[in-house]
């Protein structure tokens, strides 16, 4: 494998993932991502430099929708699929830091 | 000897825009509603919803865009910003981070230095968080998504302003602009609009910026000029002190006066954008501009020199009347209706500003009607009510918006103009106060006022007093 990913860069992922890995679990994320890099390697192979970025396959723009409420009283469907609730809201561990 | 230091500020403000729905789904954006009732698949981030634009939304932007003198990206789309917090469903939130909608402008500010341009870098079109009600007693937060997906312009300064004085010039600027917009009303204290200050210090002279620091949770004009005071201070002292400032966002308790770090290590911010593929690229025409830009209204500045030409009213007048749109607009409203400018303008100075004060209401809160402040000023005008009943009207005018000219018959409160009726009154207040009128002709000509005053008692205030005065004298 040609990529290798560093024991700081999984530490790193793994605090934005917010994710505790376990040190079999470590070692299963990081062969993957040495994978998926190659992978993108093999894409570098193309040529693209007349080929301009894009981020939409479909040649549309300019969807838009009038500033009309057409949607009701959501809450009971929401909450059907909270784990939790109380008082309309979803139940969650505390959250203090932002 | 110390260091002469040099603030450097620059300000991300978020705008939340005046649209019925939300930025990406047709929820409901009304405010204060019960916990997650107005709320769908897309502003929840269930999996498979797909967000739709609302149009709106760009065109406040645009708008506000052009009043800040800023150039338009024709072509621009959004961008996903990812992080994981339980007040954001879909674990990114839509943002513009390559082709923010508006780049380049400038706002020009007074203070008392005189005037300056403050730049603009750009203004995103972004949605808005949930909100996360804590519960310290069982220990958890409640999440309410009736917030997530309203629609948020986000207007970053270049770090031009250099105190506190300019950061507010600056904020007061950007708040009646977008006011006069209509495009949101702007309240910091309900979070309208919401201001983070970047901050840092350096030597008077370098040219360097220092280590800067980010301010959040400043819910008023004085919590920002407390904190830019607070933060300035403790960048100096660390520096003073051979430390070093950490780059980092903090949070200002403007109760204690005192700010501290938000983020640990920890929560490095790494956010990966990357172009958001479920919203196609917005186009924005050359037709579409010039539509947008020929419906501006007229903003403060062009508001302020027509009144100076238009109206015989102080210039001090004029800059409060027009500080905010709701103001200027029942000014215009109630001279169209033929009342005269000076006196609509001294309704507002006088008794609207000290009732706006006492009662703790913002002028663009103000809802009454012009046409009741036209009538009550006719009824002036034609001696109809005197000025202390007029205050009295009024005051019923600014509460409940009543129709004066019922109130004033309905309440019996005409001025009496029966000369006769009058002329009686005065002779029995004559008779009653001989030491009074013993008093006046010693020459004490105080004392007419005091039997002028028990003669508006008599009349329960519904005399004209210039009449009672006349008569007075000639009868006595």
């Amino acid at each position: 494998m040609a990529n290798v990913i560093s024991d700081e860069t999984m530490e790193y992922v793994g605090i934005l993932a917010k994710l505790e890995l376990s040190e079999e679990e470590k070692k299963q994320a990081k062969h993957d991502m040495e994978k998926m890099l190659d992978y993108i390697d093999k894409l570098n192979e193309l040529d693209t430099s007349e080929v301009e970025p894009m981020s939409h396959i479909f040649p549309v723009q300019n969807v838009f929708r009038e500033d009309i409420v057409v949607n009701g009283d959501g809450v009971s469907n929401l909450l059907e699929n909270a784990p939790e609730s109380k008082n309309n809201g979803l139940v969650v561990p505390m959250t203090t830091i932002q | 000897m110390s260091k002469e230091y040099e603030t450097v500020i620059g300000l991300e403000v978020h705008v939340e825009l005046a649209t019925k729905t939300k930025i990406f789904c047709g929820c409901s954006t009304a405010f204060g509603s019960a916990s997650n009732t107005h709320t769908c698949p897309v502003c929840t981030g269930q999996p498979g919803s797909l967000p739709v634009l609302n149009k709106q939304v760009v065109e406040y932007a645009i708008a506000v865009g052009l009043a800040t003198n800023c150039e338009i990206t024709q072509y621009c789309k959004f961008d996903r910003k990812n992080y994981f917090y339980p007040d954001n469903p879909q674990n990114y939130q839509i943002s513009q981070l390559y082709l923010p909608i508006c780049r380049n402008g400038n706002v020009e500010i007074e203070t008392e230095k005189g005037k300056k341009s403050v730049g603009i870098h750009e203004i995103h079109m972004e949605e808005d968080a949930g909100k996360l009600i804590h519960d310290d007693w069982e220990d958890c937060s409640f999440v309410d998504f009736n917030r997530s997906g309203v629609p948020l312009i986000e207007i970053v300064s270049e770090p031009d302003m250099r105190s506190a004085e300019e950061v507010i010039a600056y904020l007061d600027k950007l708040k009646t602009t977008i006011q006069y917009l209509g495009a949101s009303d702007c309240k910091l204290q309900e979070g309208s609009m919401r201001a983070d200050v970047n901050l840092s210090i350096r030597e008077v002279g370098t040219k360097e910026f220092g280590t800067r620091t980010e301010m959040k949770n400043l819910n008023s004009f004085k919590a920002i000029a407390r904190a830019i005071e607070g933060e300035r201070e403790r960048q100096i002292d660390l520096l003073e002190s051979g430390e070093k400032i950490i780059q980092e966002t903090r949070r200002w308790d403007d109760v204690k006066g005192e700010s501290y770090a938000m983020r640990s290590k920890e929560d490095a911010q790494d956010y990966r954008y990357f172009p958001e593929p479920d919203l196609v690229p917005i186009v924005i025409s050359d037709a579409w501009l010039t539509e947008i830009k020929n419906r501006q209204p007229e903003f403060r500045e062009e508001k302020m020199k027509r009144y100076q030409k238009e109206y015989d009213i102080p210039e001090y007048d004029i800059s409060i009347i027009t500080a905010t749109k709701r103001m200027a607009d029942i000014f215009e409203e109630t001279v169209s209706l033929g009342a005269n400018p000076k006196k609509v303008s001294n309704w507002l100075m006088v008794e609207t500003m000290r009732l706006l004060k006492e009662q703790e209401i913002e002028p663009e809160d103000l809802h009454f009607s012009s046409k009741n402040l036209a009538k009550l000023i006719a009824l002036t005008e034609s001696k109809a009510i005197n000025s202390t009943v007029a205050k009295e009207v009024f005051e019923k005018i600014f509460e409940e918006d009543i129709d004066p000219e019922k109130y004033v018959e309905e309440k019996g409160l005409k001025t009496v103009n029966d000369e006769g009726a009058l002329r009686h009154t005065i002779e029995k207040v004559i008779a009653e106060n001989p030491q009074s009128v013993e008093d006046y002709h010693k020459g004490k000509k105080k004392a007419i006022g005091f039997l002028v005053g028990q003669t508006m008692k008599e009349m329960k205030g519904k005399a004209d007093p210039g009449m009672v005065n006349q008569i007075l004298q000639e009868l006595l």
